[in-house]
């Protein structure tokens, strides 16, 4: 009996020993995996992007406001993006200007006050509100919001920076809420407990105890709902206007690197020199995103050695 | 010796199910009392209704009364001034996320302690009586969740002895701690007896029978009974506390 029952343990052990390599490597691959989409999404965009990345001119590129892709016959073609630039990063910016504050107090009462079935009713609300489709968003933004703008500021256009900036800063609410509230739930009670005992106040659990221990969690929520921001198109062509101006008020129109893409992208001739130039504009988000990961992986570094 | 906390007729239930079953006991000024009985017969509980935490369990309900020197705690209008007053050690350590030095200084800080060298010394104090002072004195701006299980522990007593609480509630204070350093702490716990009134829960008989002044044995969400250390363990009124204490239940 008990020689029979060693046996098996064996053969089991040789069982899961033959699953072991396999599966190892299948993980390996998975994890892998990433680095292939994003080193293809690399090549595909620098493919595109082809022949006009030596052709261009860098400086005029970055400091020019002027763009005039596809001039009539005879004139000068000029690509100049630092408007769409600015458009991007200052509809970005205002966007993280409603979203984070909104989202971070959104997590906070779902995680930390609300109990029973608001909670719960909540988080469906707030799936139900992920969910909905960018051009919805859009078109709230066109529909509701840009009238509202009109008549609040006594602005001539509703649709501009402050359009677009609402309107992505809401899009991004839901993202930042469901990121943060697993990231404060995720913080262990005994902590709670602990600065309970200590006669803190709920208050000042959330502020000294649960941010600093949530500190990485919310931080990622915060990027990827900067990464919605400057990536997304559909909406961002609809509420800001999609003019080519540097903006010199929070109600002027702008236009953003991705509405570009998507507005111009069909009527490029494919192969053409404007068809290069919107690949590059691709790689200029590219670079973006990877800069703000960068640094936002720097930042959290930083703190957990100082802290 | 005056009544301290008075327990009369406490029970707490948790939806349906009962954890505290008709608790009524007293515990002295300046006295050791320890609490022994398996898991699950209430221990825990039972602590958390004296500092008020377990009305953040929103299914619990509790009913009698615990009076802290003959006041209810429930009609203490200022609940975080009677948390104050109470200090926890919970079973396992929690170093909250800030450095060692201000897990200590933090509840001073709050308390309106501004000045420097106050601080210090109060860190300092908390520290040596922890035990824990001559382990971390120079690395005191070090994050508290970094040093190892047993000195988070003696941080989160360190922590709760920085406001003197006239009560200190210590919860299996000891099992991540190893039996030198506890016995220190104990040498250590005999003397703050003298500021404070000690609730030791423990899972270690042996630990109570050195330590307290009186004993209660917990069992099944019921208090079995409770007396002088001396006679609980050798004059025991039950059978089930006689064996449970010398080692020999279930």
């Amino acid at each position: 009996m008990p020689d029979s029952t060693r046996k098996t343990r064996v053969n089991k052990s040789l069982l899961s020993d033959r699953f072991e390599k396999p599966i190892e490597w299948l993980i390996k691959i998975c994890g892998w995996s990433s680095l292939a989409a994003l080193t293809a999404i690399l090549i595909f965009i620098l493919k595109g992007a082809g022949p006009m990345i030596s052709k261009i001119n860098w400086v005029e590129f970055f400091t020019s406001t002027k763009w005039v892709p596809s001039p009539g016959t005879g004139n000068e073609p000029h690509y100049g993006i630092l408007a769409m630039l600015v458009g991007t990063l200052s509809t970005t910016a205002l966007a993280l200007l409603i979203s984070v504050p909104l989202g971070l107090a959104a997590a906070v009462y779902i995680s930390e006050f609300a109990t029973g079935k608001v909670k719960e009713f909540l988080k469906v609300l707030l799936e139900l509100l992920a969910a909905i489709p960018s051009i919805v968003w859009g078109f709230i933004g066109l529909m509701v919001l840009a009238p509202l703008i009109q008549n609040w500021f006594g602005v001539q256009q509703g649709r501009n920076l402050l359009n677009g900036g609402i309107v992505l800063g809401l899009m991004s609410v839901p993202l930042i809420v469901s990121l943060s509230e697993d990231a404060l739930r995720a913080v262990p009670d005994a902590y709670r407990e602990a600065a309970l005992a200590l006669g803190a106040s709920k208050w000042e659990i959330v502020f000294r105890v649960l941010f600093p221990a949530a500190r990485n969690g919310l931080l990622a929520a915060v990027m990827l709902g900067l990464g919605r921001a400057i990536g997304e198109t559909m909406a961002a062509l609809l509420a800001t206007g999609h003019a080519n101006q540097i903006p010199s008020a929070i109600t002027d129109p702008v236009r953003t690197i991705t509405a570009t893409i998507a507005a111009e992208m069909g009527e490029a001739p494919k192969n053409s020199d404007h068809y290069h130039v919107l690949f590059i504009l691709g790689l200029v988000l590219f670079v973006i995103t990877g800069v703000v990961n960068v640094v936002a992986d720097l930042v959290i570094k930083g703190t957990k050695k100082h802290v | 010796m005056s009544t301290h906390i008075e327990f009369s007729d406490v029970s707490v239930h948790y939806g349906q199910k009962r954890a505290v079953d008709r608790f009524s006991f007293k515990i002295a000024e300046h006295s050791v009392f320890a609490f022994v009985g398996p898991a699950n017969s209430g221990k825990t509980t039972m602590l958390k209704c004296i500092n008020r935490t377990i009305e953040f369990i929103d299914a619990a309900k509790v009913t009698g009364q615990v009076l802290l020197k003959g006041q209810d705690v429930k009609a203490i209008r200022d609940v975080y001034s009677l948390r104050r007053r109470i200090g926890m050690v919970f079973p396992l350590p929690v170093g909250l996320p800030l450095t060692v030095y201000e897990n200590v200084a933090y509840a001073p800080r709050r308390m309106g302690v501004r000045n420097k060298a106050e601080l210090d010394e109060i860190v300092e104090r908390c520290l040596r009586d922890s035990v824990l002072w001559d382990e971390v004195k120079d690395r005191l701006d070090m994050l508290g969740t970094k040093l190892s299980g047993g000195q988070q522990q003696r941080l989160t007593l360190a922590r709760a002895l920085s406001l003197s609480p006239e009560i200190l509630c210590l919860d299996e204070f000891s099992i991540a701690i190893d039996p030198v350093t506890t016995m220190k702490i104990e040498d250590v716990l005999m003397q703050l007896k003298e500021k404070m009134t000690i609730i030791l829960v423990t899972n270690l008989t042996q630990q109570a029978r050195r330590m307290a002044d009186h004993v209660a044995f917990l069992n099944d969400s019921e208090l079995v009974e409770w007396g002088e250390n001396e006679a609980m363990f050798n004059r025991p009124k039950k059978e089930i506390t006689g064996r449970y204490l010398n080692g020999e239940f279930g």
